[in-house]
């Protein structure tokens, strides 16, 4: 009997072992694509941030006209551009996301547009019709594509097919730390106007309408990226977590059974010492 | 000569903060040059040469895309593409130039393909041309 079970102890230890150089070697890929993904929020975030600061400025000193951005539209459908991976084993980064979307989209006539194969399938699964699949990998995305994307996101906004446009992402806080978060993104949040005057009459050349009808489309574009810049490194932090926590798993669960195959073994040794020592 | 605040971000990083005596840009109208103490001012831009004088040094850029804002002083030009004259690639540019010529030039290539192509090849003439007069 004691032979048995230090043969199964053996086993299972051996595959416990070969798990965990599983872990350890997707923690290490993604611990090294995770620095380049954070160099890129880093390098990125002015951008975005600058970016709004002055969209959020020009939509503020704008009291003269009246922008189809700026306006609510008569209600229509809801679009969501949902961020989430193209692979799992990485804790709850797109269950995380997804959820939230879920939630925001019940009750409410929805469509979606999912970036990375795990959010095509999700969505797919659930019946909720998609604006494109095209954009299944998650990693190719370029900032070409944002724009594009954007591009045509802007012209069925002002068509009236979406009265709404949100975008839902995972929010790169830090290593340890990520948070899904949604973002609306037409028509633009409109601050209160400064009542005191202090921005002055800005001038639009050419025109009022013709800079924001350029300037929207860069500005959901560039939204977009960072957006995807943002969950992307959130992804491969999450995944370096979780894989770091299996690999810890495996070495409790590899220490815990040595100790019992050893116990097992001294067993058995010592069994055969009494028999020997019975018998003769 | 009295200076400003500006700042240029791309995508791709910070490029320049800082305070600058003067800046030309093409904007989807034409060229523009902006002094310190200009009146809040939005436009989009278009692509073309960008020139920044800060400190008394003059230097060129290929700028793409995006808009130049001026709001109480403070100058911001956010371009989606922005590479100072010595970085441009012009390998690159003159293979991209090739590339969407030959697109253009074909004719059975799509509609979609010819507006990009079109695209591209003004994209890489304008590098091209930035990078040949510094």
């Amino acid at each position: 009997m004691a032979g048995v079970s230090t043969k199964e102890i053996k086993n299972r230890i051996r595959s416990m072992e070969s798990t965990k150089q599983i872990t350890k070697a997707m923690e290490m890929v993604a611990a090294s694509k995770l620095r380049r993904a954070q160099a890129q929020v880093l390098n990125s975030r002015p951008y975005f941030e600058i970016l709004h600061q002055t969209i959020t400025d020009i939509s503020v000193s704008n009291r003269d006209f009246s922008s189809q951005y700026l306006q609510e539209q008569p209600k229509s459908k809801v679009m969501f551009i949902v961020i989430a991976g193209d692979r799992g084993l990485a804790g709850g980064y797109n269950s995380n996301v997804l959820k939230l979307v879920e939630q925001q989209i019940q009750g409410q006539d929805a469509e979606v547009l999912p970036i990375g194969k795990k959010a095509v399938d999700f969505f797919r699964s659930r019946g909720i019709h998609a604006f494109t699949e095209s954009y299944a990998e998650a990693a190719e995305i370029s900032i070409g594509d944002c724009f594009s994307v954007a591009k045509q996101l802007c012209k069925a906004f002002r068509d009236g097919t979406y009265s709404e446009i949100h975008v839902a992402y995972t929010n790169f806080e830090s290593m340890l730390s990520q948070s899904p978060a949604s973002m609306k993104l037409l028509p633009l949040e409109r601050p209160q106007a400064n009542p005191d005057g202090k921005y002055g009459g800005i001038v639009y050349e050419p025109s009022n309408e013709e800079v924001f009808d350029a300037i929207i489309p860069e500005y959901l574009g560039g939204q977009l990226y960072g957006a995807l810049c943002e969950s992307r490194a959130s992804e491969q932090a999450a995944r370096r977590t979780a894989m770091d926590n299996a690999t810890q798993n495996a070495e409790e669960m590899i220490a815990d059974l040595s100790l019992k195959f050893n116990r097992a073994r001294q067993a058995a040794i010592t069994q055969e010492i009494t028999e020997i020592v019975a018998g003769s | 000569m009295t200076s400003f605040p500006l700042k240029i971000v791309t995508p791709d990083g910070l490029i320049f903060d800082g305070s600058a005596e003067q800046i030309i840009v093409r904007t989807t109208s034409g060229d523009v040059a902006i002094l310190a103490r200009h009146i809040n001012y939005v436009a989009p831009l278009g692509m073309g040469r960008a020139v920044i004088i800060a400190g008394g040094v003059r230097r060129t850029a290929a700028c793409i895309g995006g808009m130049l804002s001026v709001v109480d002083g403070a100058v911001t030009l956010v371009p989606t593409t922005f590479e100072w004259s010595d970085k441009i690639d012009v390998e690159r540019a003159n293979a991209a130039y090739e590339k969407a010529d030959s697109v253009l030039k074909n004719p059975s290539s799509s509609q979609n393909d010819l507006k990009l192509a079109e695209a591209k090849l003004r994209r890489a003439l304008v590098r091209k041309s930035v990078a040949s007069t510094k």
